[in-house]
């Protein structure tokens, strides 16, 4: 669910156009007034406010945000002020022109995305960055991980709650194989996990824990530095438990050894519509320390109040 | 009496072509009306159809089977013309694995259909049969060119003007490469050929074909050998209208099995109201006769008549 607090009465676009227009004006930049407006709006409403900018003042208000704001905050704002589609678009792009073998981007927003979600940013990657999706990761990424990430991200799974139990039975058994034998690679492995819908690939790890003793992925930790089978771990994770995937990358975003603000804006601003406040509650009884408090202690400025506003607090 | 027999032969597909002709059929009911002697003759005269056996002419199996297929190709092809495009494919699709439909049915459609009418396909394949046709594909078809197909179904190809031409040479020289140092096995198998033909978009690949041949000097299509699935690939993407036009010309062979007569009706209804007066041409020049005139010589009745109306006669 949403953490998004909206106010009761919603001033119209132009009256929070005018508000920005001004946070903008003169020496220095009113940031608690950005807040203020963009941290309480709707995506539908943030988009209101995009096109009556620039009816009004002629301008992207994503580039006056971009002239008038730094660092950290101002990513976290820009990536908050796109339309959802347009922000994956812009995050993959992100992550595809930079690729590395421990790249989490892809994956994570390829596996927890719906079908017709991804297949939304496949079609806004095409219109922003004038090629497919598919042929930049096809482009970027080598060996074993284009084998696995191609196909990937050119899922457009089957998104029905049938399951075939008998099924679910032999390709557990087929992933068992091939994992006994570290055939991590195995076409048969990348098959499974990227064209089975989620809810038979359920069933399959299901099924796989019963017949062969482990959860699949605890026999996927062989080596714990590998990126490939941290990759494959992930996609059975975000498969299987999305909330609890995400609350691990904002917790170990927020290590002792530094702040991973990409991380952290990602996944808050990304799912702060969505389902934050389910990662919320898993981050609480994973921590027993509230995700609020967190934040306030790793992060500070205009960032950490823009982060707040967007996680909420049930204490106010 | 002889003309009536040869017509009414014709009209049961005793002298080949596609579809029966059942006007013809039903004319000769009221002709031959209360004359069991004539249809007695019309037994013994026609002997692909029925056979003596004691007293009686019987019906052979195979010719019963033969007119069962011949009889629907009527109803097949209106059925088709009034069923939404997208379940089409995604029926034509399903066949190639459950009905041994041509695996060139799956390059067919995923590589001459838009990106938006493959998606819309794609819909109507989960909605119909509750998989995804990605996941159908890469489970029930275990070839070597299984990778390559998967590739070619799960492509949603950007459309737009732009065209990389510096990568688009970069590409042709790197399928060169590949070409010179593969194996013609392994080529269908190889990452680079099939992440270029299954991921750029068609323009692009267009551009590379080009810059192929004036590289190499020949048609990339000379140098991918016997490999079925590449050459229908390269076609598909290149000069559809060649492909569909061969299809035609080879529903039409000599000896032509059940699968490839079959392409007749599905080439006619899928590209009627889309690249038909191309395929047309197209047709003409490669094989030196009109479509329409080897319609009509080699199709019957109402099928026929469907045929001609759908090319545009």
């Amino acid at each position: 669910m949403s953490t998004l607090t909206i106010p009761h009465v919603i001033p119209s676009p132009q009256e929070d156009c005018e508000k920005l227009h001004t946070a903008f004006s003169g020496w220095g930049t009113n940031e608690g007034d950005i807040i203020e407006v963009v941290t309480h709006r709707t995506a539908d409403q943030r988009n209101a406010i995009r096109w009556t900018y620039h009816d009004i003042y002629g301008e992207d208000l994503l580039k006056s945000l971009d002239k008038e704001l730094t660092q950290d905050f101002e990513k976290a704002v820009l990536l908050w002020m796109l339309d959802p589609i347009e922000r994956d678009a812009t995050l993959v792009n992100g992550a595809v022109k930079k690729w590395a073998p421990h790249d989490r981007v892809l994956v994570e927003i390829a596996v927890t995305r719906t079908a017709n979600e991804l297949l939304a940013v496949r079609k806004a990657y095409q219109e922003k960055y004038k090629k497919s999706l598919e042929e930049d990761v096809a482009a970027h990424t080598t060996g074993d991980f284009r084998k696995l990430m191609l196909p990937l991200v050119s899922s457009y799974r089957y998104e029905g709650p049938e399951v075939d139990s008998g099924l679910a039975k032999s390709e557990a058994h087929i992933l068992r194989k091939h994992i006994k034998d570290e055939e991590y690679n195995h076409e048969e492995v990348i098959r499974i996990l990227t064209t089975r819908s989620k809810s038979q690939l359920m069933a399959t790890f299901n099924a796989y824990h019963e017949e062969h003793g482990n959860p699949i992925n605890k026999d996927l930790k062989k080596d714990p530095k590998d990126d490939f089978l941290f990759a494959l771990r992930s996609i059975i994770r975000c498969i299987t438990c999305p909330e609890r995937y995400l609350e691990k990358v904002i917790r170990l975003s927020m290590k002792n050894t530094g702040t991973d603000e990409n991380a952290l804006t990602r996944v808050v601003t990304t799912r702060a519509e969505v389902n934050l406040k389910e990662i919320k509650e898993v981050y609480y009884k994973r921590n027993t320390v509230k995700l609020e408090h967190a934040i306030k202690k790793d992060t500070k400025g205009h960032y950490e109040d823009f982060l707040l506003a967007l996680v909420g607090s049930e204490e106010e | 009496m002889a003309d009536e027999t040869l017509s009414l032969k014709k009209a049961f597909s005793g002298h080949g072509g596609f579809g029966v002709d059942e006007t013809t059929m039903a004319a000769m009911v009221t002709k031959w009306r209360k004359q069991p002697d004539q249809k007695s003759r019309f037994r013994s005269d026609f002997s692909g159809f029925f056979t003596k056996i004691g007293s009686i002419e019987k019906c052979e199996d195979d010719y019963l089977l033969r007119l069962k297929t011949e009889f629907s190709r009527f109803k097949n092809i209106m059925v088709l013309w009034l069923m939404h495009p997208w379940e089409r494919d995604a029926r034509w699709m399903h066949h190639v694995m459950h009905k041994s439909y041509p695996f060139t049915v799956i390059v067919e459609i995923a590589c001459t259909r838009t990106s938006e009418e493959l998606l819309g396909a794609k819909r109507a394949y989960q909605a119909l049969f509750n998989h995804s046709v990605e996941e159908d594909v890469a489970y029930h078809i275990k070839e070597s060119y299984s990778k390559l197909l998967v590739g070619l179904v799960s492509s949603f190809r950007y459309e737009g003007p732009q065209v990389d031409n510096d990568m688009a040479k970069w590409e042709a020289k790197a399928l060169g490469n590949v070409i010179k140092s593969s194996g013609s096995g392994k080529l269908i198998q190889n990452e680079e050929v099939i992440r270029i033909l299954t991921t750029r978009s068609k323009r692009h690949l267009k551009a590379t074909f080009k810059h192929y041949k004036e590289l190499h000097g020949k048609p990339i299509e000379e140098d991918l050998g016997a490999n079925l699935c590449l050459q229908e690939t390269v076609k598909c993407i290149d000069k559809p209208a060649k492909y569909f036009s061969e299809a035609i010309n080879i529903a039409f062979k000599e000896g032509a099995d059940k699968p490839s007569k079959l392409s007749l009706t599905r080439v006619i209804i899928s590209r009627a109201d889309v690249d038909m007066e191309e395929i047309k041409e197209t047709y003409h020049k490669q094989f030196g006769v009109k479509l329409e005139d080897m319609i009509t010589k080699n199709t019957h009745g109402h099928y026929k008549d469907t045929l001609l109306t759908l090319i545009g006669k």
